[in-house]
């Protein structure tokens, strides 16, 4: 049907031309919101440069190497986490099926499957718990939070039964060279998991940011009935971060099960924290519908260059715990200082601020 | 910029004022130096075009925002309000444009949260809650439940909450943004009257309303803006809506209903005995292509519920709908919509809009798909189709990047309707189409139906505006209580006979 707009200057409105594009407060406060990514960003090389400056070692080929690939689980589980968190979705159960992920490795090993055969039963795992998850959310329609709470006991129960206290450990060499931070990419200190979770953001960015399927995630995050009367399949979308969640959380198991040469019922214990601590420091809204994959990037990556100096310079691991939490708040805290700062000044340039007023930040913002 | 000498006579202080507002809003200049008065036992009107700034006077008048310059005036003294409790403590009742009900909490809870009566030992009194709110629902002639809770509302019951919660205190001032905006005549008349008792008990009224007659009807004085300007307050008495009209666009317009004789094609839309237990029950219409039809009917009568399980965003539980022949299988929006069907609803806060996404992308968001090629979006195509249909609909804004939440209440509607004509549907169902758009705009919205009617499209046009239901339909249907009690030709639909099958005293006569 011949419905597209006319040309423009076929109705030109009278005097409704937009306004001129200056930027006033309003828009200071937007676009710094905006870019609380890049400064994360920013923030993660200056601690990257001091850290080349300050600390011996810091800069050799086998420490960066060793830096990336320990905290790879994270950063894979970092790139669904962050699509859940922006469609106003969470799963905490995530470390969880790491856990059970390494615990069927193991099961399976010491039962004499071949490790060709182990991966897709393991990866098989992931996807039905990330279905049990998604269904739960989506056709039960309880809130995620509540589903994988329960969900987080459930497949750590399930990896202790499937492998009890034990540790599987003598896992080939071959299979193990593919995750360890000795064996990288000839001429360079990327590991293969760094290069694939590399490769896999790239493609977690372009979909969140440039496809359809983004769009529509951030308008579910941001408003979910809207998201529906605009004809998005919601309940589908959800189901299917979930399952991929499910997925690289038991792909995340298979990796740590060889980085580290051992299969083990609690591996990964609290991961959940780290991974949605990094997503949020990278700021990804929690409420949904705002946020930017470089982000959650430069969050994980902030967290794993810390945790590495602070290591070579023996600070304790307790402080270390304590680091990451005043960043995090920091990170939440900072963006709405930085509102309330930019709006006051606004005021006061406004000029003729009735007295009273000028201790306080608007209701309107 | 003082305002003329009042009409006769020696005069009460006004008990609000505004005195040389400006306010902005980044680069928007919202308000400049705008005075107003208030006088208790007056009724006074507030008119502009979408975005004139009529919400922003209201919000500053309510304690929401803080002038940047000039000042408020309660009994002739400055004040400053922190807030709208501030406000409120000052006696000042605001009903603002968009409901914000909490929606877990019932509507007695809703009408008196945050100030709740108390018991001894700070207990709250549910029944003096229950029981003062059920008296207010009588007051205003409405049958609703007060200890249902808010979800799922109609626009019109959510604002005729809104209007329970600003008459339940003692209120020397009653501010009402569009409250009469998704109410049909006989809940606007019941408003009305209330209305009326209240001033006539002394308390001070400010009324806007882009449906002009309503304005006559209800007030005595006028002031109009325009851009964030004042522009004039004058007794509304001599003045015509044509006068009104010019001083708010500043220059004479055109036709009201512009309605184009179409030649009728085949049907487009089939709805089957559709039924939706308790809600509404064996419905069936035809649609053609080149038709407007309006679904009129009182409140409450199950219009909206028709438009969504036809859309596919309710389950039916009986009954089918075709388009183009073909059924639609039930309970799928997404299957509607590669049909050819678009559905512009009521609620553009909670479903028409992402009020936190930018103009370009809430138009984007219904076509997606074609927005690129293998899934990609570009950036380029959105904001181009944002832009033209900016242009077609003479929206009004800074940028397309900023959020559709900082536009007038007129504009967002601009962007719900280009979101869907975007889709390029075969059948259109518009609910309250023109919500809280102006006047000159509103003529521009009739006018592009009806172009695009004359194009082939199947219209389905639920409105409470019985003007416009008069002025654009091909045929009206009627619904009362569910059913569908009438189908009146254009040539006999009337006032009267639309009023008479809405309100169910004679059924059928008129089919
Ligand atoms: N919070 C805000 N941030 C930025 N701009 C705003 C904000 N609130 C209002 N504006 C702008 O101020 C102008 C006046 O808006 P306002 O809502 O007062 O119009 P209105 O007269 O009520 O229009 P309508 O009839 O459409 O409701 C508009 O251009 C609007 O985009
Ligand atoms: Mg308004």
């Amino acid at each position: 049907m011949a419905m597209a707009p006319e040309t423009p200057n076929a109705r030109r409105p009278r005097d409704r031309a937009p306004a001129p594009r200056t930027a006033g407060a309003g828009d200071t406060v937007r676009d710094l919101a905006l870019r609380w990514d890049t400064a994360v960003g920013a923030l993660l090389v200056a601690v990257f440069v001091v850290g080349l400056g300050s600390t011996d070692g810091f800069a050799s080929g086998e420490n960066l190497a060793f830096a990336f690939n320990d905290i790879v689980e994270v950063a894979l589980i970092a790139l669904p986490m962050t699509l859940l968190v922006v469609a106003g979705q969470v799963d905490l159960s995530v470390a969880s099926m790491l856990g059970l992920g390494s615990a069927l490795t193991g099961a399976l090993w010491n039962a004499g499957w071949a490790f060709e055969l182990i991966v897709p039963v393991v990866l098989l795992t992931g996807v039905a718990g990330g279905l049990l998850n998604g269904w739960l959310v989506t056709r039960v329609g309880l809130p995620s939070l509540a589903v994988t709470i329960g969900t987080l006991a459930l497949y750590r129960g399930l990896a202790s039964v499937v492998l009890g206290s034990d540790a599987v450990t003598d896992f080939p060499r071959v299979y193990a060279d593919w995750a360890v931070d000795t064996s990288t990419v000839p001429g360079t200190f990327l590991t293969y998991p760094v290069v694939l979770f590399l490769v896999l953001a790239a493609a977690t960015a372009v979909l969140l940011h440039s496809t359809a399927f983004g769009r529509s995630l951030f308008a579910i995050g941001a408003q979910e009935e809207a998201a529906y009367f605009a004809g998005i399949r919601v309940k589908r979308f959800k189901l299917i971060l979930f399952v991929v969640t499910g997925l690289l959380s038991a792909f995340a198991g298979i990796v740590f099960t060889l980085r580290y040469g051992s299969a083990r019922a609690d591996n990964g214990i609290g991961f959940e924290m780290l991974v949605i601590a990094s997503v949020l420091l990278g700021g990804v809204d929690f409420d949904g519908g705002k946020g930017t994959l470089f982000g959650a990037v430069a969050g994980v990556l902030l967290i794993g260059v810390l945790k590495n100096l602070l290591t070579l310079n023996d600070v304790p691991n307790e402080v270390q715990v304590i680091v990451t939490g005043l960043l995090l708040v920091a990170s939440v805290l900072t963006p709405r200082v930085v509102a309330a700062v930019v709006e006051r000044r606004h005021r006061r340039e406004a000029g003729a601020l009735p007295t009273g007023l000028a201790g306080r930040t608007g209701s309107e913002s | 910029m003082n305002e003329p000498v009042p009409e006769t006579g020696p005069r009460p202080a006004p008990v609000l004022a505004l005195k040389d507002v400006s306010k902005s809003f980044g680069a928007v200049r919202a308000l400049r130096d705008v005075s107003l008065q208030l006088f208790p036992g007056e009724a006074h009107a507030l008119a502009g075009e979408n975005g004139a700034g009529k919400s922003t006077l209201i919000k500053t008048l309510a304690g929401v925002h803080r002038p940047d310059s000039g000042e408020v005036l309660v009994d002739g003294e400055p004040v400053v309000f922190h807030g709208p409790a501030d406000a409120r403590d000052a006696g000042i009742a605001v009903i603002y444009q968009e409901p914000t009900l909490f929606p877990d909490l019932s509507i007695a809870e809703n009408i008196f949260m945050g100030r709740q009566p108390r018991r001894s030992l700070g207990r709250i009194d549910r029944r003096a809650v229950r029981e003062t709110t059920a008296a207010l629902m009588k007051r205003l002639g409405v049958e609703l439940d007060p200890d249902r809770s808010a979800r799922g509302l109609s626009i019109a019951d959510q604002q005729i909450v809104e209007i329970a919660k600003a008459l339940s205190f003692e209120a020397r001032v009653l501010i009402m943004d569009e409250p009469t905006a998704a109410l049909t005549g006989s809940e606007t008349a019941r408003l009305f009257s209330v209305v009326r008792t209240l001033r006539a008990e002394g308390a001070a009224v400010l009324f806007i309303s882009h449906r002009l007659e309503e304005i006559f009807e209800l007030c005595r004085r006028v002031t109009i803006l325009r851009d964030g300007r004042w522009i004039s307050s004058r007794p509304l008495a001599g003045l015509t809506e044509d006068d009104l009209v010019r001083a708010m666009v500043g220059r004479d317009l055109g036709e009201l209903y512009p309605k184009q004789g179409t030649d009728v094609g085949e049907t487009a839309l089939s709805v089957r005995r559709l039924t939706r237990e308790g809600v509404f029950r064996d419905v069936c219409f035809d649609v053609r292509r080149g038709e407007i039809v309006a679904l009129a009917g009182l409140v409450g009568a199950g219009r909206s519920e028709v438009a969504q399980a036809v859309f596919g965003v309710d389950r039916a539980d009986a009954g089918e709908v075709l388009v183009n022949g073909r059924a639609l299988p039930g309970g799928s929006p997404t299957a509607a919509m590669a049909a050819g069907l678009a559905l512009v609803p009521e609620d553009r806060r909670q479903r028409g809009l992402v009020m936190d996404m930018s103009i370009e992308r809430n138009i984007a968001l219904t076509g997606l798909g074609r927005l690129g090629r293998c899934g990609l979006v570009r950036r380029a195509l959105e904001r181009g189709r944002a832009a033209d249909w900016a242009v077609r609909l003479q929206l009004k804004y800074n940028r397309l990047a900023d959020p559709v939440g900082v536009l007038s209440g007129g504009n967002q509607q601009k962007v719900v309707l280009a979101k869907w004509l975007a889709t390029e549907p075969v059948v259109l169902i518009v609910d309250e189409p023109t919500r809280g758009i102006d006047v000159g705009t509103k003529a521009e919205v009739h006018r592009l139906l009806s172009s695009l009617a004359a194009e082939g499209l199947a219209v389905l046009m639920i409105s409470s505006d019985l003007p416009e239901v008069l002025g654009m339909a091909d045929r009206v249907l009627v619904m009362h209580e569910g059913r569908l009690t009438a189908e009146i030709p254009r040539s006999e639909a009337t006032e009267e006979s639309v009023m008479t099958a809405a309100t169910g005293r004679d059924t059928k006569a008129a089919a």
